[in-house]
């Protein structure tokens, strides 16, 4: 690898030839501010927060995007820098909405660490303010104008990484503003509600839609009984909401949590996954053996599946007809478990707690009910419970580690990777795997399906006959991977495709990391591994072994994809306009 | 997000056709949406979301960035021309003479914005910059006539004529 000698404030640093000014102080321990930049999604040079002096340059460069060259020295401090910074920021400051104390990104926002970081004191610049209206129209996702400042991450992320291109910058000088396209509505557009707009907001311009009100209501009302069930990957992120490192599982603390909140009864979406993998492991295992329409592609990523809507209508019978693990396992709740234990359904309230927005919208479907009933009454992002938790006044690091309520108590280790990118398929391989060879396979590990590179492929020989995976995460993944095989290029038998980068773990919905902690540590992956190592510490890792799904099909379901399981499990999909509604 | 009455679209197959081949011959081509936009500005004479969308589809642009460059410049409206172009001069020696009243008034009296048409194609409305008619100060023009020394009063009365 070629090297390079520079210097940064006077000391002497040698880092790979390519790496921006940026990356190499980083090396050196010395932060430079940023505000439009975000690894791997965003780099334009647009804010100026990160100008540095280069001695004998002519003016200001932007270190997100000046490359490093031999001998060149760099303040990253001077006054001339210090002064720039600041007045760059005072400027963004006299047009944004400064109402810190009501944000939802108090004490998590960008923006406001600048503020404090470059010694801000007062705004002096008092000028005209634009007042945007709010959009709250889309039950998945806010967006307040009055608190954007252009970066164009939200932009970026959405139009190159996840390629939907739902808004950008519209209107030009003082009247731009980020929009979707004629400023219609969010929810009239093409957004696929995957939220990684929100998790790349340095301020408080997109939030999720809030729904923690509707929970505390529901609790509250002595007629409801309020179930609630928790996502895999909640349990992964959920301590960073309270201190612990990234990559701590947090699972009984939760559960904990959840019991002192006042739920009637806490249980595992991992359950709902482990029903998931007998339904939709069955629909691959006739598909194959009945010439059905191949491959089959998950449907678990509400995001992946109005994309594929939107996008890429020409597969949607490709699509699994699998309803996804929340809303399958709500729909038990209000139908076995309801009748096993003589509650009515009518009176209970299935709250689903989720990393993801996208879910907001699913759970609205219209297809998500059953005579009547809806699947999940209302679906909450992990944030949104961190809230909770933290309105409640309970203290999340002193709980003491609690279980699941019975029945349910015990999912698979194959449910818990649901909430990373391969996760689906290793859990549908092992069980599949079993199932075709007719006995129980040693083989429990895929590892050809895990880590975060964009596209994974494999060969998994079954019984006798060759299974080609494939595996996309992050919808421009997922394009490049449809594309492939639209022009014919690839053939494969089965498709596990999750919205977001890195899968649910990166959801849209898991805690905010800010621009700096994303330059530092490997979120998709050290995420990943809270999943994996409780997977590796289960009792039971395939999901068709899953006592209580043994008997949920034994006592109600019958088969999977029997009759009764297709009217509660089962779902269909709609073609949509390429770009709007 | 409230949304305005606009005039439907009345694009016609012959147009769609004209524009499509224009997609078509700037396929794959970098740097394609601007001059696409150019062409169908004048097959159309303006860009409503009708025609953005097929340009969006034709050329694998999303609409948002498509409606993002036409926004940017003024020389794209996405507002048709009505029957009858109002242009309100916005000049320095207009404005003094009170063009901005003039103009206030008019959007109030027709019920839209500048660079918008009225929903029965009948009027839009410009502001302009100086039409060299300072002698006249404030001017406004309805296609070739020129209406001089305003005042808000007029502008009812004038309208009327159309």
């Amino acid at each position: 690898m070629d090297m390079v000698n520079l210097k940064i404030n006077g000391q002497a640093v040698t880092v790979p030839a390519g790496y921006t000014i940026l990356e190499a102080a980083r090396e050196a321990g010395i932060d430079i501010p940023t505000l439009c930049y975000l690894k791997d999604a965003s780099q334009t040079g647009s804010c100026r927060m990160c100008v540095v002096e280069i001695v004998g340059a002519r003016a200001l460069q932007a270190a997100c995007v000046y490359p490093v060259a031999e001998g060149i020295e760099v303040l990253t401090h001077s006054p001339k820098v210090k002064q720039a910074r600041k007045s760059t920021l005072e400027l963004l400051l006299s047009n944004h909405d400064r109402s810190c104390l009501t944000c939802v990104r108090n004490k998590n926002c960008e923006l406001q660490t600048l503020s404090e970081e470059l010694g801000v004191s007062e705004i002096p610049f008092q000028g005209e303010m634009i007042k945007r209206e709010i959009d709250d129209l889309s039950p998945s996702i806010v967006r307040n104008n009055n608190k954007c400042v252009l970066c164009r991450r939200c932009v970026n992320v959405c139009k190159n990484v996840q390629t939907v291109g739902a808004i950008d910058v519209t209107e030009r000088g003082f009247k731009s503003q980020i929009a979707s396209p004629f400023n219609m509505p969010l929810s009239d557009s093409n957004c696929v509600n995957c939220g990684q707009c929100i998790a790349a907001c340095p301020t408080g311009a997109l939030t999720e839609k809030d729904n923690t009100a509707d929970v505390f209501d529901a609790i509250a009302d002595p007629e409801k009984y309020v179930i609630v069930q928790t996502a895999p990957a909640v349990r992964a992120a959920l301590g960073e909401e309270f201190g612990y490192e990234i990559g701590t599982p947090v699972t009984g603390k939760m559960a904990a949590a959840l019991r002192r909140l006042g739920f009637d009864r806490v249980f595992d979406t991992d359950t709902g996954a482990d029903i998931t993998i007998m339904e939709e492991g069955t629909e691959l295992i006739e598909r194959i053996k009945n010439g059905g329409k191949l491959p089959l592609i998950t449907s678990c990523s509400p995001g992946w599946i109005k994309f594929c809507e939107h996008s890429f209508p020409d597969f949607l019978d490709n699509l699994s007809s699998c309803k996804s693990p929340h809303q399958m396992f709500g729909a038990v709740l209000k139908s076995y478990y309801a009748k096993k234990h003589n509650l009515d359904p009518k009176k209970m309230f299935v709250v689903s707690v989720m990393p993801c927005v996208a879910k907001k919208f699913e759970s609205q479907r219209e297809e998500m009910e059953h005579e009547h009933l809806r699947d999940v009454d209302c679906v909450i992002s992990t944030r949104e419970l961190a809230k909770m938790i933290r309105q409640s006044g309970i203290n999340f690091k002193s709980l003491p580690d609690e279980k699941f309520d019975i029945p349910f108590e015990e999912a698979t280790g194959a449910g818990v990777i649901f909430g990373a990118t391969g996760g689906v398929m290793e859990a549908a391989l092992r069980t599949v795997a079993d199932v075709l060879e007719n006995k129980n396979i040693d083989k429990l590990e895929y590892h050809e399906v895990r880590g975060t590179e964009g596209i994974k492929e494999a060969t998994v020989n079954i019984a006798g006959k060759d299974i080609r995976v494939a595996v996309a995460h992050g919808l421009g993944n997922a394009r490049k991977l449809l594309d492939s095989i639209r022009s014919g290029e690839k053939q494969y038998e089965f498709i596990e495709i999750m919205a977001c980068p890195g899968g649910c773990v990166t959801g849209g919905g898991q805690p905010i990391v800010n621009a700096k902690t994303y330059m530092e540590h490997d979120l998709k992956a050290e995420r990943a591994k809270a999943l994996y190592s409780e997977d590796e510490r289960a009792a039971i890792r395939k999901s068709h072994e899953n006592p209580d799904i043994v008997l949920l099909y034994k006592e109600f379901f019958g088969e999977p994809g029997s009759h009764l399981a297709h009217e509660l499990l089962h779902t269909h999909y709609t073609a949509r306009n390429r770009y709007t509604k | 997000m409230e949304e305005k009455k606009r005039m439907p679209f009345k694009g016609t197959k012959e147009q769609e056709q004209q524009l499509m081949e224009v997609i078509e011959s700037y396929k794959g081509t970098d740097g394609a949406v601007i001059p696409v936009l150019h062409a169908a500005q004048d097959i159309y004479g303006y860009l409503p979301i009708e025609v953005q969308t097929m340009i969006a589809e034709g050329l694998n642009v999303p609409l948002a960035e498509i409606y993002g460059i036409v926004t940017f410049y003024t020389q794209f409206s996405i507002n048709p021309k009505g029957q009858y172009k109002i242009g309100v001069c916005l000049g320095t020696a207009c404005y003094v003479k009170g063009s901005g009243d003039i103009l206030e008034k008019i959007k109030e009296l027709l019920g839209i914005d500048v660079g918008e048409c009225t929903p029965d194609g009948k009027f839009s409305l410009d502001a302009t910059r100086c039409i060299g008619a300072c002698g006249l100060a404030p001017v406004m023009t309805i296609n070739d006539d020129v209406y001089g020394r305003l005042t808000v009063d007029d502008v009812a009365d004038i309208f009327s004529k159309y």
